[in-house]
């Protein structure tokens, strides 16, 4: 019986190949193309080690990165201390290890909510046009007439500090770009010819938007993703900065610059190191994402 | 034909492209002629490598293209040896011009049909820009166009096809060139406008005592106006002669398959279809390009490439059956 | 459609976006906030009180009523009473607007000085060293937090280096001009003091050239990519065979068209400049809208920090709005289409 079943998992595998093997020779070009970008290569270690540090955070420094210890309140840095201690005594190692978490969990939340939503959206308008496209287009027109920045912080402001409410703000900022994409993207694929045989075979509205468009967009919404990342992270350090993002103690890059601010003359490291971490970060995710795009460009394929 | 009376002759010329892929060898020791007043139509499928000839003529070809080797004997002179700067001065739109398949897109957008030409005018003579002017709508007019005043203030993309093509055709004619290289100057045009711009052609280069290298895959057009005939596989100009040397008279077997494909009105039956496809260029065929699918494909064809044997006053062949039949002079 | 036909239907399309707006601050500031006034005067406030404010700032109206209360009065300029300052809004917005405007004016001009012609030579020198160096350059450019590169610089060129002047629009022993357009620059100058000027271009420099950073190196990085795009098209072919040498197709032929797109991230550019301005200002205690904004969020000046967000965004179309129609306007197949 194992055997049996074994057998007819390969036969399904090998039809699953051939079927999408256009598909498969597409993917294996693109990483061919992507290994030869040196740049991307680079984006793709700093991530990698930005998400590793968030994870292995607990097995790295030993220091508590909220303990306190008004004795050693901004001393330089040293072999125990390699970052220096911040104004309440507070390992900085630590506190951007540890940072590293909370701006990963801000961006993928981020990310996950306004990407669906936005996604979702932007489909819905491509696919059924008229007066809901209008109204869902000149809705993202609307939001996308503020700065991002200066609308998350009016959200910020309103909903009062917190790490929740930040990811909130962001998201409701973030949204409107995917939508637009996702709405682009419909319309190109809605005009192709398989659309067209799908539906002449029956299919509802639902399952050619959720089995057959979706899936084509998503290649460019994840470039996309990837690319907003590095904005998400600035967005949120800029929040913590101007005091209107995570909330005390919690270790957020922004927040850490700011409270360096009154200190930078002398005691520079307070601030100096957590924003490091914060341009290696966003560097990284810049370079994936350059990258990334150039080798989806159809027109450098050749 | 007098080698010594050609006004371009091409000697072995090679262009390769040097892509992430591999290394295209896209031309492999072209040779090629072209006399005085004389209308050549260069013949071939697509990705044969006319098209690259006639941009490596003018030295146009991009990276990751480059001319490795070979002559481009103009005037006197080995094109491949003269600097930038001297092609730019004294030849490009001087002495050889070329025009373009899609007209429209070979015209700037954002200057108007006018300032192209004049600026065409003005680089190689010394001229105001109201003179250049002035000059721009009479050679539009000598292109056959109509209202050329007002055409010369219009924008490219205003313009018709064929209008485009004429603009192009006076913007390459303006300073009076010895040779004008069009590839696929009718491709994108109309039937009718096609037939148009073929006359306009023919007339302006008796008018202007100009030759022309008609690079096209249309083996019609090449009947109906050139004078002589060169053609392409693979990268190597496989037969030249007259129009009527390869039209009744050809000998490569590839031509012979090229003449064939062409769908006849009375005939029915089966189209004819040469075997096989067009090489890879990265890792073309050893010894001569065609012999995988030649159905008279000797042991010799693989292991050699053919030189060009001249089997007529004027018709040269490069294939190995016509290793013996090669006319003594 | 012609032209004319183009701008009127992008009016029309700011109108309504501009509409939107005034709809999304409503929302943020009365229906989002729990109790807006709990919130500015603390808990321990009596009750008699936060009624009686309640009811002054007609919060205990209806929402529609409020809605079309709070769009009348935008539209005769009544942007509200800050907390803060004690003074009507509009006031502070316009006085602190032009200093904003400076700043934001003089950083585009040092990211478009700098940007595009970088942008060109990565685009002509493609994957040779002064492209990539461009490149990296231009993505620590975008990846740059700026206002942590604004204290780092700060802290260099200030403190330890002393070349440049202490944070502010201008040293703290001088008197400010007598306003006449509201610009420091432009009023000192109409003044007829030289030192101020310059003193204030100094003290320009830094947060200039931080705020422009970002911006450079997306106008650098837009003016490669639509260059390459441009020089791969045919009619840069076809001007090289007309006889023109590479300088001039690049210039004449290339950059024309390449520019086009360029202009318009420019105008998404002001954007950033003006949320990077929010955070620049308050480094370098510049006195414009930013610090305001900040200053207002600190202090739970809701009616402010509302006010001033609608202004930004207000700029933010109108810069959005001139670009499009310089778009348009550039390019003959849409201005002739």
């Amino acid at each position: 019986m194992g055997v049996g079943k074994e057998k007819s998992i390969l036969k399904w595998l090998s039809r699953w190949k051939t079927e999408h093997e256009a598909m498969l020779e597409d993917f294996k070009y693109s990483l061919h193309l992507l290994r030869r970008s040196p740049l991307s290569m680079v984006g793709l270690i700093l991530i990698s080690a930005f998400v590793l540090i968030a994870i292995l955070a607990p097995l790295l420094t030993k220091y508590d990165p909220i303990e306190q210890d008004l004795q050693s309140r901004l001393q330089p840095p040293c072999w125990d201390n390699p970052f220096g201690r911040d104004q309440l005594g507070r390992d900085i190692l630590s506190r951007v290890i540890y940072g590293s978490r909370i701006s990963l969990r801000i961006g993928i939340t981020v990310i996950a909510i306004s990407a669906t939503t936005g996604t979702v959206l932007g489909v819905v308008a491509g696919y059924l046009g008229g007066i809901i496209e209008e109204i869902i287009m000149r809705i993202t027109d609307m939001f996308l007439a503020f700065p991002s920045l200066i609308l998350a912080m009016a959200i910020s402001a309103a909903l009062g500090r917190s790490l929740e409410n930040t990811v909130i703000a962001i998201g409701i900022v973030a949204w409107p770009t995917y939508a637009r994409l996702a709405r682009g993207l419909t319309l190109s694929v809605k005009e192709e010819q398989f659309i067209e045989a799908v539906r002449s075979l029956g299919a509802s509205r639902k399952r050619i938007i959720f089995s057959h468009i979706l899936p084509q967009c998503l290649p460019t919404i994840i470039i996309q993703a990837t690319l907003s990342m590095g904005g998400i992270i600035l967005t949120a350090a800029g929040l913590g900065f101007i005091g209107f993002g995570a909330e005390p103690p919690l270790p957020e890059w922004g927040v850490m610059i700011s409270d360096g601010r009154n200190f930078i003359m002398r005691e520079w490291w307070v601030s100096t190191f957590p924003g490091l971490a914060m341009l290696f970060n966003v560097l990284g995710f810049n370079l994936l994402g350059d990258g990334l795009r150039d080798v989806l460009d159809p027109r450098l394929r050749r | 034909m007098n080698k010594e009376n050609s006004l371009l002759d091409i000697r072995n010329l090679k262009t390769y492209f040097y892509t992430y892929k591999g290394v295209v060898k896209a031309l492999e020791g072209v040779n090629l002629r072209i006399g005085a007043n004389e209308l050549l139509g260069l013949v071939g499928e697509t990705g044969c490598g006319k098209t690259v000839t006639g941009l490596s003529i003018l030295r146009l070809i991009d990276s990751p293209g480059k001319i490795i080797g070979g002559e481009i004997v103009f005037g006197g002179e080995d094109l491949l040896k003269l600097s930038e700067n001297e092609m730019s001065e004294r030849i490009r739109g001087k002495k050889i011009s070329m025009i373009f398949q899609e007209p429209r897109s070979s015209l700037n957008p954002t200057y108007t049909v006018g300032s192209q030409i004049s600026e065409a005018i003005r680089l190689h003579q010394r001229v105001d820009k109201r003179e250049a002017f002035e000059r721009s709508i009479s050679i539009l007019r000598q292109t056959g166009m109509p209202d050329p005043e007002r055409i010369v203030k219009e924008y490219p993309h205003e313009l018709s096809g064929g209008m485009a093509q004429r603009a192009m055709i006076a913007m390459a004619l303006s300073c009076d060139p010895e040779l004008l290289i069009a590839d696929e100057p009718t491709s994108s045009l109309d039937v009718t406008i096609e037939a148009q711009i073929l006359e306009l052609i023919k007339d302006l280069i008796s008018k202007f005592r100009a030759s022309v290298l008609l690079i096209t895959h249309d083996l019609g057009i090449v009947a109906e106006t050139c004078d002589k005939v060169a053609v392409m596989y693979a990268g190597n100009v496989i037969e030249y002669g007259d129009v009527r040397d390869i039209f009744k008279r050809h000998k490569h077997p590839y031509t012979e398959g090229l003449l064939k494909s062409v769908p006849k009105l009375k005939v029915s039956g089966e189209l004819y279809t040469i075997e096989g496809t067009v090489p890879n260029l990265i890792t073309p065929p050893t010894g001569c390009r065609f012999h995988p699918r030649c159905p008279e494909a000797m042991k010799k064809c693989s292991e050699l490439k053919p030189p060009d044997f001249e089997v007529e006053s004027g018709h040269s062949v490069s294939c190995f059956l016509y290793l013996d039949q090669e006319k003594r002079e | 459609m012609n032209f004319r036909a183009f701008v009127l239907r992008r009016l029309l399309l700011m109108l309504i976006v501009l509409f939107g707006v005034v709809t999304i601050t409503f929302v943020i500031s009365h229906i989002i906030p729990a109790d807006p006034i709990g919130a500015i005067l603390g808990p321990q406030a009596p009750d008699e009180l936060i009624e009686k404010l309640r009811h002054e700032w007609g919060l205990d109206r209806p929402l529609h009523e409020q809605f079309i209360n709070y769009v009348w009065n935008l539209l005769h300029g009544d942007l509200g009473k800050s907390i803060r300052t004690n003074r009507p809004i509009i006031r502070d917005l316009m006085e602190r607007f032009p200093d904003t405007i400076e700043l934001s004016t003089a950083s585009m001009i040092i990211a478009v000085c700098v940007g595009i012609p970088l942008g060109i030579i990565s685009a002509c020198r493609k994957d040779k060293i002064p492209d990539h160096v461009s490149r990296v350059f231009s993505l620590f450019g975008i990846s740059l937090p700026v206002f942590w590169s604004g204290l780092i610089l700060l802290m260099i060129f200030y403190y330890r280096l002393n070349w440049l002047p202490s944070p502010g629009p201008y040293s703290t022993h001088l008197r400010p001009p007598p306003t006449v357009t509201g610009f420091i620059s432009i009023d000192s100058l109409i003044a007829g003091d030289v030192g101020l000027f310059i003193n204030h271009l100094q003290h320009m420099i830094l947060p200039a050239f931080v705020l422009g950073f970002s911006s450079m190196a997306s106008i650098a990085r837009m003016t490669r990519s639509s260059m390459l795009e441009v020089l791969r098209q045919d009619y840069i072919k076809a001007a090289r065979s007309k006889g023109l040498k590479e300088r001039a197709v690049v210039f004449n032929h290339a950059l024309r068209n390449a520019m086009i797109p360029t202009v318009t991230i420019i105008g998404l550019n002001y954007g950033s400049l003006l949320e990077g301005a929010v955070l620049t200002e308050t480094i370098f205690a510049w006195p414009g809208i930013g610090s305001y904004l900040t200053g207002a969020i600190l202090y739970l000046d809701f009616q402010a920090v509302m006010s001033t967000t609608l202004l930004i965004a207000f700029t933010y179309s109108l810069s959005n709005l001139i670009v499009d129609i310089l778009y348009a306007f550039l390019d003959p197949r849409i201005k002739y289409g």
